[in-house]
């Protein structure tokens, strides 16, 4: 039974009014609306941007960036298959076909009842425990041919999804090794009394000494970025933790944010305290919405025990409370302009560079964004000072790095290693036996190959933001690459043309190879691209996204090599198989009709 | 390092600038060309097209947005550089639908001149012919997306020297498209007037204005005689010193 979709005039106003008519919170206004109008219609946009007081093409630009914002119906139930390079070596995509089969549905369509929707979505963040979806935002992992009938079961029940068994809903945390960060006990609340003890100028001179750098991908150091925000002339500073963990392959953050939330949030409030913000904000990937209510509580719990809200901890002057803010599907939006940006309620474009965010960040303020993982560095920092920290790891890449292990190998799930660990201990450790490669940082990180498993895990040779994805025998490299060249195509911003269109062409390059239709000139053209890109794109989305294309091709060139064809160049267009439709029209099928066995 | 302080040197030469300027502007107005598309000098630098990439100090950088430093080693005018240009302009060409010989702008248009100047000779990719809808309903303006290059100066222009956010950029990657302010989508019911600045800043053939018919013949267009990079260079002299 479909109910009536409630009117306009019911839904919105409630929901502007409990997010102050701001339309710097149009994403999380855009997410709330749709939750319960089902998508977001033309004349939702309209009236949006009229209470907002905004254009109208803010709103519709909005709609339109967010892979989980729909401008269009999507169904009671949409789900959603991980299509992560790891979700397709664990069996997904036969587990897709499987239940669109069973729904009569095509990848995308809406069921004519209005009931379902089935299609694919970018990593998420599930890969120890793939294959994965997300039902109406509610990850099941683990998924298995009889799990999945279950679903498409319990769908067609039209049973609403709370009321659902929960062990569906059940998601692992698989820690394998645990150090500082996952083994030892953290009492909620010391690291922010020992820097206060200490003072900001001593945090500062101790986060200094530990030589911390961010956990994020690009490496900065840590203190350095506090320190200049902090000098940054501004009356309001923020804090901003990235928890947007859109890199294929990286689970890391979600395990941090599940099971060590408390320590997340101190992370924030230290930052606070150092820099002298008093606004904390978290950015969740919309994939980890499911999350949303145990961090609240955590929040509360924290403001009842006196560690965030007013005069923390009796020091009168320190106020400092934290928000959280969903994304809607955009792997940009962990590039901190462009996760800014979709902060401040816009599409996630990254700005220009400089201004950086310390000095200009959210709403025009000097603003600290940090890795989810950096953050809880720092409260390690603040326990135990700069130079106990500083002993960890190697010269350049001090402490331990946490490392989501997933693919080919008998135990997937965290690793924590201190810095300078060889890839082959990592693989020795997690039982990964004759690995052909391993795709270190997601898809734009790094590929090696067996010979370079002697290399360390460290900013000064394979730097990592986390991601470790194994593959074993037998496995095709190529695969990897044109599963990474469909990500970046979809996951470009479009901001500047030759990531909008490199990563496009790139994309139909490495089809055109897959389906047997490519010669060597695709191969140097794709090359092409890739040195194109990464010196002439905005941001690091599109400067690395050549990489994997360009990694396997170096390495891996026999995968490319079986499927080339041994001429110049082949047209991709195949006229034989282009009159079809003529034939079909003319309701013809003779021999005359057909180009011929030569063509 | 340069002698002078306040100037840089572009391919070896030297290039006087104000404090607050950009490389292109400082460029541009001693003369030097450097190919631009997405930037205009009555526009905040916007960084998209991303042609104006040079080198300095031996690390890449968009021309338009980055500032003039003293000494800076600027590389523009390379054989490396002009051939991502030339890649770049192709790029353009299949993204969109650009049927020359059929546009109003052909001559005026600054893609088109930008491939003359770069020696473009084909599309080389294989064009991507994409479904983009064209808008018809203003009385005095056509919007053909189909020859949008997305370099939002409509959208900057409107906002900021109209001050009536007429134009937008919605969607994503090759998705990407122009939306118009107005509850039916349409530019026709938008504030959108013909003397507006954003009525008259496309660079190429996407907003043109009805009834100007080849009122200039091909042949004496903008580009016509004197291409862009000549232009560029007479502006300077015109303006100079
Ligand atoms: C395309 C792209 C995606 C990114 N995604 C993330 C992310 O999901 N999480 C993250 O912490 N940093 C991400 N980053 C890096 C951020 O821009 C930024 O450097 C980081 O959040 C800074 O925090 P850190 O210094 O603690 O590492 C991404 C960068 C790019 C270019
Ligand atoms: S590189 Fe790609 S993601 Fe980054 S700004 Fe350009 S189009 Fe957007
Ligand atoms: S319509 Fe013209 S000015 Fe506007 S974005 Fe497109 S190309 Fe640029
Ligand atoms: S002119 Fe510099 S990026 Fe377009």
């Amino acid at each position: 039974m479909t109910q009536p979709t409630p009117s306009l005039d019911q839904v919105l106003p409630p929901i502007l009014a409990r997010h102050g008519n701001d339309p710097t919170r149009l994403v999380q206004i855009l997410r709330d609306a749709q939750d319960q109008l089902e998508y977001l219609a033309p004349d939702t946009v309209t009236a949006l941007a009229r209470a907002l007081n905004i254009p109208r093409t803010r709103v519709e630009s909005c709609v339109e960036f967010y892979a989980f914002l729909h401008d269009q119906p999507r169904g009671r139930f949409r789900i959603l298959f991980s299509d992560n390079i790891t979700d397709r070596m664990l069996g997904n995509q036969a587990l897709f076909e499987h239940m669109l089969k069973r729904f009569h549905l095509a990848p995308g369509q809406v069921s004519e009842d209005g009931l379902v929707s089935v299609g694919l979505t970018s990593c998420t963040g599930m890969c120890d425990q793939g294959p994965a979806l997300l039902i109406n935002n509610m990850p099941i992992t683990r998924l298995t041919p009889r799990r999945v009938d279950e679903i498409c079961d319990l769908v067609q029940s039209g049973l609403p999804l709370a009321d659902w068994p929960s062990h569906y809903f059940k998601v692992e945390d698989n820690i394998r090794r645990a150090e500082v960060l996952l083994g030892s006990g953290f009492r909620s609340g010391d690291a922010l009394r020992a820097a206060l003890a200490r003072g900001p100028e001593a945090m500062l001179a101790e986060l200094k000494r530990s030589n911390l750098r961010g956990r994020g991908g690009a490496g900065f150091t840590t203190g350095v970025k506090w320190e200049l925000c902090r000098k940054a002339r501004a009356d309001i500073r923020y804090i901003v933790c990235n928890a947007d963990e859109g890199e294929p392959g990286t689970f890391k953050d979600r395990v941090l944010l599940q099971s060590f939330a408390e320590r997340v949030f101190e992370g924030m409030a230290l930052a606070g305290f150092t820099v002298g913000a008093r606004q904390g904000l978290l950015y969740l990937r919309a994939e980890y919405q499911y999350m949303m209510p145990h961090l609240l509580a955590v929040l509360e719990r924290m403001r009842a025990a006196g560690l965030l809200g007013r005069a923390i901890l009796g020091q009168v002057d320190f106020d400092f409370d934290i928000d959280i803010h969903l994304g809607a599907g955009a792997y940009v939006c962990g590039e901190e302009t462009a996760l800014i940006e979709s902060l401040e309620g816009k599409a996630g474009r990254p700005r220009i560079r400089p201004p950086f965010p310390v000095t200009s960040g959210y709403l025009g303020k000097p603003t600290v964004v940090n890795n989810v993982e950096t953050l809880c560095k720092a409260t390690e920092i603040a326990l135990h000072g700069g130079a106990w920290y500083e002993a960890q790891g190697t010269k350049q890449s001090t402490g331990t790095k946490i490392l989501s292990v997933a693919g080919d190998c008998e135990r997937p799930g965290l690793y924590e290693f201190p810095f300078g660990v060889h890839v082959s201990e990592v693989l020795a450790e997690c039982g990964a036996r004759n690995a052909i490669a391993v795709q270190v940082s997601g898809a734009s990180g790094m590929c090696l190959s067996p010979e370079e498993f002697g290399r360390r895990i460290a900013f000064e040779d394979v730097p990592t933001a986390g991601a470790f994805m194994i593959f074993g025998p037998g496995r095709d490299m190529f695969e990897m690459a044109l599963n990474f060249a469909d990500f970046f195509a979809h996951e470009s911003c479009g901001f500047c043309a030759p990531c909008r269109i490199g990563t496009g062409l790139v994309q139909k390059m490495m089809h055109k190879i897959a389906a047997g239709q490519g010669t060597r000139y695709e191969v140097n053209e794709m090359l092409r691209l890739r040195e194109l890109m990464r010196t002439t794109a905005h941001c690091g989305l599109g400067q690395t996204a050549g990489n994997a294309v360009f990694d396997t091709l170096q390495k891996f060139r026999p995968a490319y090599d079986r499927r080339l064809q041994d001429t110049d160049f082949i047209p991709a267009i195949d006229l034989e198989a282009a009159l079809a439709r003529a034939r079909a029209m003319a309701g013809r099928d003779d021999a005359d009709a057909h180009l011929g066995a030569q063509a | 390092m340069s002698e002078i302080p306040n100037s840089f040197t572009l391919d070896g030469q030297l290039v006087p600038f104000e404090p607050g300027q950009t490389i292109l502007q400082a460029a541009l107005a001693a003369g030097h060309y450097i190919p631009h598309l997405c930037s205009s000098p009555e526009l905040k630098p916007h960084g998209s097209c991303k042609l104006c990439t040079v080198v300095v100090n031996g690390r890449h950088g968009s021309a338009c947005t980055a500032h003039a430093m003293p000494g800076q080693d600027v590389q523009s005018d390379t054989p490396d550089l002009n051939g991502k240009r030339r890649l770049q302009v192709q790029m353009l060409f299949v993204e969109g639908n650009h049927f020359c010989p059929g546009c109003e702008k052909s001559g005026n248009c600054k893609l088109q001149a930008v491939a003359y100047d770069l020696e473009m000779l084909n599309p080389h990719f294989p064009h991507f012919f994409p479904q983009r809808p064209v808008d018809a309903s203003h009385p005095d303006i056509l919007l053909d997306r189909n020859r949008c290059i997305m370099c939002e100066q409509c959208v900057e222009a409107s906002r900021d020297i109209d001050g009536k956010e007429v134009f937008g950029l919605a969607g994503r990657g090759l998705a990407s498209h122009l939306v118009v302010n107005s509850p039916s989508g349409l530019l026709g019911d938008s504030a959108l007037e013909a003397g507006d600045k954003a009525a008259n800043i496309c660079p190429v053939g996407a907003i043109v204005h009805k009834r100007v018919g080849y009122a200039k013949p091909i042949g004496a267009r903008d580009y016509d005689t004197l291409g862009i990079r000549a232009q560029a260079r007479a502006a300077a002299e015109g303006e100079g010193p």
